[in-house]
């Protein structure tokens, strides 16, 4: 019952939307109508926007109430220039954008069906009231001059009969008019989705901008890794391999003159040499760790976690994944460990690794005090961006006060 | 002392031969790949056997396996495991069995020919070796309470020289102080980890678990 009154309020609600809705879809036709006099170009961008957030509240509307999701069909903005040159631009994008046709049709055919659909959820209940309450009522309806007719029953003034035909009439309609309020409301938000969900071409247009934005952020990404390892290469075991030279050198002319001196020497390279493997083993670690390449993401997890400075538990276990999405999601959950060690003041963390239906899901909790954001966190938008590349997103949900989780979902063909 | 040595790059096998036949260690067999390697510790039963983590066919943590999987079929056989990287799951694996006659060290400690011939030996008469690195940073973890946190900065100290294997002389040495210093301090130890008074050596095993454990 509770289903059936929200769906009447909701139809409510729907069809004043659906009223006012028309009235800017008119000013917006007639503002492109007039893009060939020039006024259009001025009056069609603020009003098409205006159209759109029509649109969008339709979109929001439908997926909070009938469960129907649809995305934004709209095609990426460019940069608005300024003066009339911008503005006529702007008028040639919107008028290019599929998406735009897509909404008038929309805004021109949802005053009819989407008013009716939305008019069903509560005026077939109330008209059903009506029939149950006509005997009272008919001969003030007959007096204010109103139609007498109901449902095909004729009520005319002074005969009190026919007005009681009325009655079981009007149960049956009130009751077929509750009971199907809900699917008018699912029948009103599957028909939104059609008409506002992105057509085939325009989902591709936004899956390619999305993908082009993606591999230019990849490229550059491994671009300034390579240029890190090079200058670390440079700087660190490099210099050190020649010094060593240079000093082996130096004891070989010393071997005979000064022993004593030539030992000292010795024991400094071998300790250069240490310091070189030390430096080789840490841009190894950072390129590709050991137990990654042994033993794949859940161990390598584990190993991360025994050397985390918190006490950090891991569950569930994985199959070996294809390495580079092995890389990415470890790189990643190092991130979120080491951030919940540097900024949440955790002391427990729990990661939770699983693969169902094909998805990679590694959900990352602490008990630290919360309040990390993707907005000022530039950690967790590098690691967002480093997932996005296989598709990956990143959720975060950080109160403050915590607890912290952070959930990765990727999904992979096994 | 007969050693088995496993080592996939030939220069480096031919130098540990050399290293340990130079400190009157016999070399039963060098072999370079996982499987001869569990054919040559199951069939010859070395004093000792060296063994590096990554090896042929697999060319991924190879050694520890088949150092593990020799070890279940003949229990308490000493292995000590050398690698380019030391990590602590591994050294939690080799410990796993509580039983002594492990080491686990970075591969350049070889470089200190004392201090490595003097791992392997405490490795083959059933001690074990653990890698400082290993040891240093689990020094520097946690935050969580834990039994370890029960011990004094100088108890820590004589620890982490316990795990990494050293006797009793070797950890006085060490902090300069005096042997009965350091006996008294491991009993503390043994005491604040729980770990019951026996005649068993392998005390000292199960602190170093009990540390990795942490």
């Amino acid at each position: 019952m509770k289903k059936t009154f929200q769906a009447m309020g909701h139809g409510f609600v729907w069809f004043w939307l659906s009223i006012a809705q028309l009235f800017v879809w008119t000013l917006a036709v007639v503002a492109i109508c007039l893009i060939p006099v020039g006024v259009g170009i001025y009056l069609t961008p603020p009003l098409v926007d205006a159209h759109r957030r029509f649109a969008d509240r339709a979109r929001l509307l439908a997926h909070d109430w009938s469960g129907v999701a649809i995305p934004r069909p709209y095609l990426p903005e460019p940069v608005q220039r300024p003066g009339f040159l911008g503005r006529a631009e702007r008028c040639r994008h919107l008028l290019t954008d599929r998406a735009t046709y897509r909404d008038l049709l929309w805004g021109l055919t949802d005053p009819v069906v989407g008013v009716f659909l939305a008019a069903m959820t509560f005026a077939l209940p109330l008209y059903g009231i009506e029939g149950i309450i006509m005997p009272a009522i008919y001969e003030v309806f007959g007096d204010m001059g109103f139609n007498d007719w109901y449902t095909g029953i004729h009520v005319w003034h002074g005969d009190p009969d026919a007005a009681w035909w009325c009655v079981p009439v009007g149960v049956v309609l009130l009751v077929l008019g509750l009971k199907a309020a809900p699917w008018f409301e699912r029948v009103h938000g599957r028909w939104t989705g059609g008409l506002l969900a992105p057509a085939d071409a325009a989902a591709l247009a936004r899956r390619v901008t999305e993908l082009t934005r993606s591999r230019a952020e990849t490229i550059d990404a491994s671009a300034a890794e390579l240029r890190r390892i090079e200058r670390d290469l440079h700087d660190g075991a490099q210099a050190r391999l020649v010094a060593m030279g240079m000093t082996l050198g130096a004891i070989e002319h010393l071997l005979e003159k000064d022993p004593a001196k030539a030992r000292l020497l010795l024991a400094e390279t071998r300790e250069t040499s240490v310091r070189a493997l030390n430096e080789l083993r840490d841009l190894v670690r950072g390129i590709h760790p050991p137990v990654l390449a042994d033993r794949g993401l859940s161990d390598a997890v584990r190993a991360l976690a025994l050397d985390s400075g918190m006490d950090v538990e891991v569950t569930g276990a994985l199959p070996r994944l294809e390495p580079p999405l092995e890389s990415a999601a470890y790189f990643a959950v190092s991130e979120i460990l080491a951030n919940a060690g540097k900024h949440s003041g955790a002391r427990r963390v729990w990661i939770d690794l699983r693969l169902d239906e094909g998805l990679l899901r590694i959900g990352v909790t602490d008990d630290g005090m919360g309040g990390a954001s993707l907005e000022t966190g530039s950690g967790l938008r590098g690691i967002e961006r480093r997932i996005a590349a296989f598709d990956g997103v990143l959720a975060l949900s950080s109160p403050p006060g915590g607890p912290t989780l952070v959930t990765l979902e990727i999904p992979c063909a096994q | 002392m007969r050693a088995v040595i496993a080592e996939d790059l030939a220069l480096l096998r031919e130098g540990l031969v050399r290293l340990l036949e130079a400190h009157d260690f016999e070399t039963v067999a060098a072999v370079d790949n996982g499987p001869s390697l569990l054919r040559a510790l199951v069939e010859h039963k070395p004093e000792v056997a060296i063994v590096d983590v990554r090896l042929p066919p697999s060319f991924t943590d190879e050694g520890i396996r088949a150092a593990i999987e020799a070890r279940r079929r003949v229990p308490g056989l000493p292995v000590l495991v050398l690698s380019q990287y030391v990590e602590q799951l591994y050294a939690r694996e080799l410990l796993a069995d509580g039983t002594g006659g492990v080491g686990y060290l970075l591969k350049d400690r070889v470089f200190d020919t004392e201090e490595f011939v003097g791992a392997v030996r405490r490795v083959a008469s059933g001690g074990t070796a653990m890698d400082p690195e290993v040891i240093a940073r689990l020094l520097t973890r946690g935050r969580a309470v834990r039994p370890l946190d029960r011990l004094t900065p100088r108890e820590s100290e004589v620890l982490a020289l316990m795990a990494e294997g050293r006797s009793n002389a070797a950890i006085a040495a060490a902090l300069v102080v005096s042997e009965g210093a350091v006996a008294k301090h491991t009993t503390n130890i043994f005491h604040k980890l729980d770990l019951q008074a026996s005649d068993d050596d392998n005390r000292r095993v199960l602190a170093v678990l009990a540390y990795l454990n942490g």
